[in-house]
This record gives C-alpha cells, sequence and structure tokens, in this order.
C-alpha cells in the first residue's frame, strides 16, 4: 500500500486520475452504484471487477489505516479521491454497514487480532455485515433486548430474536447485542460476532408499505459465536453500541451531502407540473412560499454541515451533535418527499404502470421508505433526548409517588 | 461559531465582556425606563465608540479598522445577546457601508471619520410605508438649479431621531416599483425642510418618521450616478440585513439559554420542569434550529467580506430563516416561563418585542422568502 502521507494532493489527484482510468470500466460509467446487496448478490462481471480493483486499492475505505487494507489516507486526501471518482463518472463499489458503522467502531474497540481478521475483508468489500440491535421488545429502549447469550466453554450459545435487521438476507456477519446477565440492565449487554451462514439462524424479509424488504427479522434458535469473536468485555458492549450509534446516526443525515442531494430539485419538478405564472414564479404561490422554506432549510443544514466539518478541523470522530444533523437532515429529506408528491399530484399517486414514468414511480415508494428516517438509527424523539440531556444538560425525569 | 481569526476573537471577547458588564438586559430597561427620546443610551454609545466598534468595516484611511463585516456580526451578536440598543448597526454597518460603497471622495471625507469615532450617527431613510418595500420608493427628488429638492416621507427609520446623517432613497425618475430612477442622496438631519417625529414602537429602540418639505440639496448630496442607486443601495440593505440577523441572532440564542436556565431551576410536581419530555424536545428543537440559524447568518457575513456573488440570496437565506428561529426561541420564552414570563419585570417580553421589530424592519420572512427564490429563478 502507498503511503501518501508526505506527498502534496496533485499529485495524489494525478495517481488518482490515472488509476481510475486504467481500472474503472467503461460500461459502468455513470450507472448507479449497485451497492445494495440485492444487485450485489448477482454482480456482473465488470461489477466485480471494479469491486476488487478497488478493494485491492483500499480507496473504498480511503481513511482507513493502511495495515487492515484501509487507504491510509487524510480526510483532504480522501475528498480528492471522492472528487476523482465523481469526475470519471465511477461509484465507491464498498459500502454497507461494515463501513458506515462496525469497521469504524471495531477499530476502536477490537483486539489487534479482531481486527486483522475483519477489517480487510470489509476493505475488499468481500464480507457484508448486518447489525444486530432492535429486537420486538428494544425498540427505543435499546437496552432493554433479551436475545440470551450463554458461555458454553469454548464458545457462545445464542437463543433469541432480532427485527429490522437491514439487509440481514444477503449479509455474511452480524454485530450483535446479546444478553449477557440478567440482573443488570445496560451492564449486562455484550457485543458478539457470528456468522449469518449457520443453521441457527433464519432470516424472514418484512414486507413495508413501500413494497420492498429492506428489514428483516431474524431468528438466533442456538446459533453460535466463537469465543475470540467477543468485542470488548464482557457486559461491557452497551458503550460499543454507543459509539456505534453515533457513526449510525451521522451517515443516516445525510451530512456527508448524500441524503441531500440526487433526483430534480422541486423548483424544476414543480415548474414542469404546476407551471409558471408571466413572472417565471411556481404558479401555485402557496406551494412556491414552501418550496423557498424547504430549500432555505436544506441550505442551511448543508452550512451547518460545513460549518462543523471546519470547527472539528475533520480530526474528531461524530459527536452529541450528530442528533441535530440527523433530526434535521431526516425531516428534511420527508419534507422533500411529501413535497414532490403534492407538485405531482395523481401522478405521484402511481403504484405500477406505463401511465407513470420511472421517476413518479420512485416519488411515491420513496415518500412511504422514507417513514423509516425518523424512526431507524435512534428515532427522532431519542435523538431530541439526547440533544436535551447530554448537549442541553437537562435532567432524566424522577419517579414521584 | 465560525472559525475565528485572532483580531476577530478578540473583538468578540471584548464585546461580551462589555456588555455583560456595561450592558446588560437591565441597562436596556433603565433606558426604556428613563424614556431617553433616542432610543439608546448615549454614554454606553460612546464607550462603545470608543473601543473602535463604529470603525469595524470602516477603511483605515477613513479612521476605521476595516476588520469586515464577519467582525462586526460578531459585536452584534454580542450586543444582542443583551437587547442593547445602540447606532451601531444603522450607523456604522448602515449608513457606512452606504458610504464605502458609493459615497464620493468629498462624502467619505465628511462622514466616514465621524461615524468611524461615533461623533456622528448615520441612519437609512429607505422604506414609506409600513412594510420594508424599497424598490417602492417615491419620495421625490427634483432637478432645481444645480442641485435637487426632495418632497416626501420616510417611514421607521432607525436611529433617525438621533441621525446627524441620513442615507436617503429618492426618486430622480420612473415611477415607484421601478429599480431604475432610484437615486442616493447624503444629507445633513439638520437640513432645512427635514422634520422628524419620534416613533413610540413596542421594542423600545429609536425610530422616527421623517418628512422632507421642499428641502433644498446641492448635487455634491449625491452618492454615484443620479437614477442608478439601485445598486449600491441593494449592497447596503443586505450589509445591514446581515448585520441585524447577528444581532437577533444573539438576542434568540440568550432568549434560548435564559429559558434553558429557568427549566433547570423551576420546580413543578416536585421535579424540576426540564426532566419533562414535552419541554425536553422543544428544547432540542429550538437548540438544533438556532444551530442552523447561526450557520446561515455567519455563512452570509463570510460572504460579504469575500465579496461573493452570492450575498444577495444568502442575505435573504439568513434573515428569512433567523426570522423564524427568533420567533420561535422568544414565543416559547414566554411560554415556558409561565405566568412570570408576561410579566414586565421579566425579561422575555423584551425579546418578544425585539423579534417582532427585527422581522418588520429590512425585510420580513416573507419578504426574503420570496426573493430567495426569484433569485433562485422561481
Amino acid at each position: 500500500m502507498a503511503d501518501f502521507g508526505g506527498v502534496d494532493l496533485d499529485a495524489l489527484r494525478t495517481e488518482a486520475r490515472s488509476w481510475i482510468e486504467a481500472n474503472f470500466p467503461a460500461e459502468l460509467k455513470g450507472r448507479p452504484n449497485p451497492m445494495m446487496r440485492e444487485e450485489r448478490s448477482k454482480p456482473s462481471p465488470a461489477q466485480e471487477a471494479w469491486r476488487k480493483a478497488m478493494g485491492e486499492k483500499g480507496w473504498g475505505t480511503p481513511t482507513w489505516p493502511a495495515q487492515y487494507g484501509g487507504g491510509g489516507l487524510s480526510s483532504a486526501e480522501a475528498r480528492v479521491i471522492q472528487q476523482e471518482l465523481g469526475r470519471a463518472g465511477a461509484y465507491n463499489p464498498i459500502g454497507g454497514m461494515g463501513i458506515m458503522m462496525f469497521g469504524p467502531t471495531l477499530l476502536e474497540y477490537g483486539t489487534e487480532a479482531q481486527k486483522m481478521e475483519h477489517i480487510p475483508k470489509i476493505c475488499r468489500g468481500d464480507v457484508q455485515w448486518c447489525q444486530g440491535f432492535s429486537e420486538p421488545g428494544a425498540g427505543s429502549d435499546l437496552a432493554a433486548l433479551s436475545t440470551k447469550c450463554e458461555d458454553k466453554g469454548d464458545h457462545y450459545l445464542i437463543n433469541g430474536q432480532k427485527i429490522w435487521t437491514s439487509g440481514a438476507q444477503y449479509a455474511d456477519w452480524c454485530f450483535c447485542l446479546v444478553r449477557t446477565d440478567t440482573a443488570k440492565k445496560h451492564e449486562g449487554i455484550s457485543f458478539v460476532l457470528f456468522s449469518m451462514h449457520q443453521p441457527g439462524v433464519e432470516v424472514r424479509p418484512i414486507p413495508l408499505i413501500a413494497g420492498n424488504s429492506p428489514f428483516c427479522e431474524t431468528f438466533f434458535t442456538d446459533a453460535r459465536a466463537e469465543k475470540k469473536d467477543l468485542v470488548g468485555p464482557l457486559n461491557g458492549g452497551w458503550t460499543i453500541a454507543k459509539r456505534l450509534l453515533q457513526h449510525e446516526r451521522s451517515g443516516l443525515s445525510g451530512a456527508g451531502g448524500g441524503g441531500m442531494a440526487g433526483g430534480k430539485s422541486l423548483t424544476a419538478l414543480a415548474k414542469e407540473y404546476v407551471g409558471v405564472d408571466d413572472q417565471g414564479r411556481i404558479a401555485d404561490s402557496d406551494l412556491r412560499t414552501r418550496i423557498a422554506m424547504h430549500e432555505i432549510e436544506g441550505r442551511s443544514f448543508q452550512q451547518t454541515a460545513v460549518r462543523a466539518m471546519l470547527e472539528a478541523k475533520g480530526n474528531s470522530g461524530p459527536s452529541a451533535a450528530t442528533s441535530i444533523m440527523k433530526n434535521a437532515g431526516t425531516q428534511w429529506m420527508q419534507m422533500k418527499a411529501e413535497l414532490t408528491l403534492e407538485i405531482m399530484g395523481h401522478q405521484g399517486l402511481g403504484w405500477e404502470g406505463d401511465t407513470f414514468s420511472a421517476e413518479e414511480l420512485a416519488a411515491v415508494r420513496g415518500w412511504l421508505g422514507g417513514k423509516a428516517f425518523t424512526i431507524y438509527g435512534g428515532s427522532q424523539e431519542v435523538q431530541s433526548n439526547i440533544i436535551s440531556k447530554r448537549i442541553l444538560g437537562l435532567p432524566d425525569l424522577t419517579q414521584h409517588n | 461559531m465560525a472559525v475565528l481569526n485572532e483580531e476577530q476573537s478578540m473583538l468578540r471577547d471584548a464585546a461580551k465582556s462589555w456588555t455583560q458588564e456595561k450592558s446588560p438586559v437591565t441597562a436596556f430597561r433603565k433606558m426604556r425606563d428613563s424614556g431617553v427620546e433616542i432610543g439608546y443610551d448615549a454614554a454606553a454609545w460612546n464607550e462603545m465608540a470608543e473601543m473602535g466598534w463604529a470603525g469595524v468595516i470602516i477603511p483605515e484611511e477613513y479612521g476605521g479598522s476595516s476588520f469586515g463585516y464577519l467582525s462586526l456580526g460578531l459585536i452584534l451578536e454580542e450586543l444582542g445577546r443583551t437587547l442593547t440598543a445602540s447606532p451601531l448597526l444603522a450607523s456604522a454597518m448602515g449608513a457606512a457601508s452606504a458610504l464605502v460603497l458609493g459615497g464620493t471622495d468629498a462624502q467619505k471625507s465628511a462622514w466616514l471619520p465621524k461615524i468611524a469615532e461615533g461623533t456622528a450617527v448615520g441612519a437609512l431613510a429607505i422604506d414609506e410605508g409600513a412594510h420594508h418595500a424599497p424598490e417602492k420608493t417615491a419620495l421625490a427628488a427634483t432637478k432645481s438649479g444645480a442641485g435637487y429638492v426632495l418632497n416626501g416621507t420616510k417611514t421607521f427609520v432607525l436611529e433617525g431621531l438621533a441621525a446627524n446623517v441620513l442615507i436617503v432613497a429618492a426618486r430622480t425618475s420612473g415611477k415607484a416599483g421601478e429599480k431604475d430612477g432610484i437615486t442616493l442622496f447624503v444629507v445633513p438631519a439638520d437640513t432645512k425642510g427635514i422634520s422628524r417625529k419620534r416613533l413610540a414602537l413596542a421594542d423600545n429602540r429609536g425610530a422616527a418618521n421623517i418628512t422632507f418639505d421642499k428641502v433644498e440639496v446641492g448635487a455634491d448630496a449625491v452618492m454615484g450616478e443620479a437614477g442608478k442607486g439601485w445598486d449600491v443601495l441593494e449592497k447596503t440593505l443586505d450589509r445591514v440585513r446581515a448585520g441585524l440577523s447577528a444581532e437577533m441572532l444573539g438576542a434568540a440564542v440568550q432568549s434560548f439559554e435564559t429559558t434553558l436556565d429557568y427549566l433547570k431551576v423551576r420546580v413543578q410536581f416536585g421535579q424540576v420542569i426540564g426532566s419533562f419530555q414535552a419541554l425536553q424536545h422543544r428544547a432540542a428543537k429550538m437548540f438544533t434550529d438556532l444551530e442552523l440559524a447561526r450557520s446561515a447568518v455567519e455563512a452570509a457575513l463570510a460572504a460579504i467580506d469575500a465579496d461573493s456573488p452570492d450575498v444577495p440570496e444568502l442575505v435573504s437565506l439568513a434573515k428569512a430563516k433567523m426570522g423564524d428561529v427568533f420567533h420561535l426561541v422568544s414565543n416559547e420564552m414566554v411560554q415556558m416561563h409561565g405566568g412570570i414570563g408576561m410579566t414586565d419585570a421579566h425579561d422575555s417580553g423584551f425579546y418578544l418585542k425585539r423579534a417582532r421589530a427585527c422581522e418588520a424592519a429590512f425585510g420580513s420572512q416573507s419578504y426574503h422568502r420570496d426573493r430567495y427564490a426569484r433569485i433562485q429563478g422561481y
């Protein structure tokens, strides 16, 4: 792995440009990222070649340490890679829960042996991870989880049920919160890793209102985890889980710009569907005002992301402030979906069929699917609790009779 | 908080300690109770001027420090926290900007040094009705010999009573609603034919209606080219809007922090009311909105310093967002304080009133949302 520590950005840019030219298959240019495993389970040879090339190079995880297969780059250097990928019409084929949540957490809390075993496979995109956190009885109150984990001498035995497991049907491994002490709540939780490819694991996709099944119910019946795959101390999993959730929140807020971009702007849609008046204004003045408010909100959100980046100077991990961004970002995205439907009118309600454009069909599904934004990754209400308690210092309610 | 340079950090720290020590909200209350007509404490203004605050955006050759708009915004934010009333916005941000941007050498030499040292107060005489509408300027400037005669009335001129010099938007051609034909004049406030009426407003700041009755001014009173004043006017207004937004940010943040402190001490049902989730989530919402508003305000000020082409949209964005958030937190301030928040003895009412006055000044949220949309082409 090359060390770019002392190389200036222009040199890296030149290298990245020629490397991408040499390795990115022309037929994938401008194509959407097939990172979702539904497509990934049957990738084309070109997609597979691109994943392998980026995985070997370490540029799919540009800022991760080089000794574990990452790119070993600074944030500034990683942005150069991102810019050059964008310039070439290429996507980063390395993604998923391993990248966004589990990898950064294991890098922080894992042993050297655990990092050596798991991180390189994430960097290469060889192994997909799923998150075994929520349970039917433990949603917002995550620490109420009850999936049982017993010490069987040389291994652990796991029994219980997880729910809302994103991508479990495509996952190779699970990072899972389990109960190892029933006498304590937060201090009785451990963080273990195990393979999804074993007889004791059953996955049932859950059909959602949007008509798809991105989440699953996952059942563990005498599933097995190895002793070496316990992360952190026994009963010390909650601290790790909280850190992981911070990574999740910052990823889900759209702070990176991913969630805020994409698709036509509301103003372009409104001009198309609603029309304009003789001064070129959106003909529906009430709608126009609400679109302007939404744009103003979105830009102030982006300005805040930029400000946070400048203030942090790129060297600290996610903080409690990510809760602000998660709430603001997800509500903004939901409002965008609602305004889109309103702008499209009946055309925005098409479920299937050739009366509707792909954009219209995507609008209604996106609106419904987006209802998850303020529920998963710690609901809007949980984020508000975090803001009020951790940032604002407001106290817990005390029981009284 | 924006990443600040050393000068900016020092200015902010100086403004913070001065306002906390010398100009807390009790000083604003005292000023109000004393019924002082000009709407600010002249002694406090002198102290501010002595610290160089009135010259922050004025070039060094005219006695200022050229520290820039973000720097002046930092001071205005601190003043906003304690609701300090002073001509800093109208004079050092508003009139000074107009002169720097469009003044002739003679106009700059005549007024900028005095404005920078605080011995002269400038004010912007722009609007002519209840709403901010600069393009609707109708006050007539009729050619007369080498000069002009001004006739008409300007309304709600901030610091209009205290002003020594007025930047007057007048119409030399065209009709109300047209941007062409507007001319800016630099007019000493004691010019014959000018009469001023003090306006007693809910926010207790100094505002006046100013009537121009056959006011004769020379050709040297014209800023730039006759009929082509819009460009400087709009740039000036954007600067004062950004400055006002910074002041609003400070007031809104203080309004929130005072409320948050109260949530931590007021006990009902055997516990502090801040432990109730119904209030916690509203506090979280306010905090989130204040963070977004801060980003918008700082981005607008920084864009002015960078002379960026997107100043107009960033300023409208900031004023619109800040206006909404200031209403949110000042309303919640009253509500969360309960009955005490309704009393004159409490500060809540001051913030509530200030928020409304700030909305009306230099364009409401409605005005700036419309302007933002127009700039964006919809």
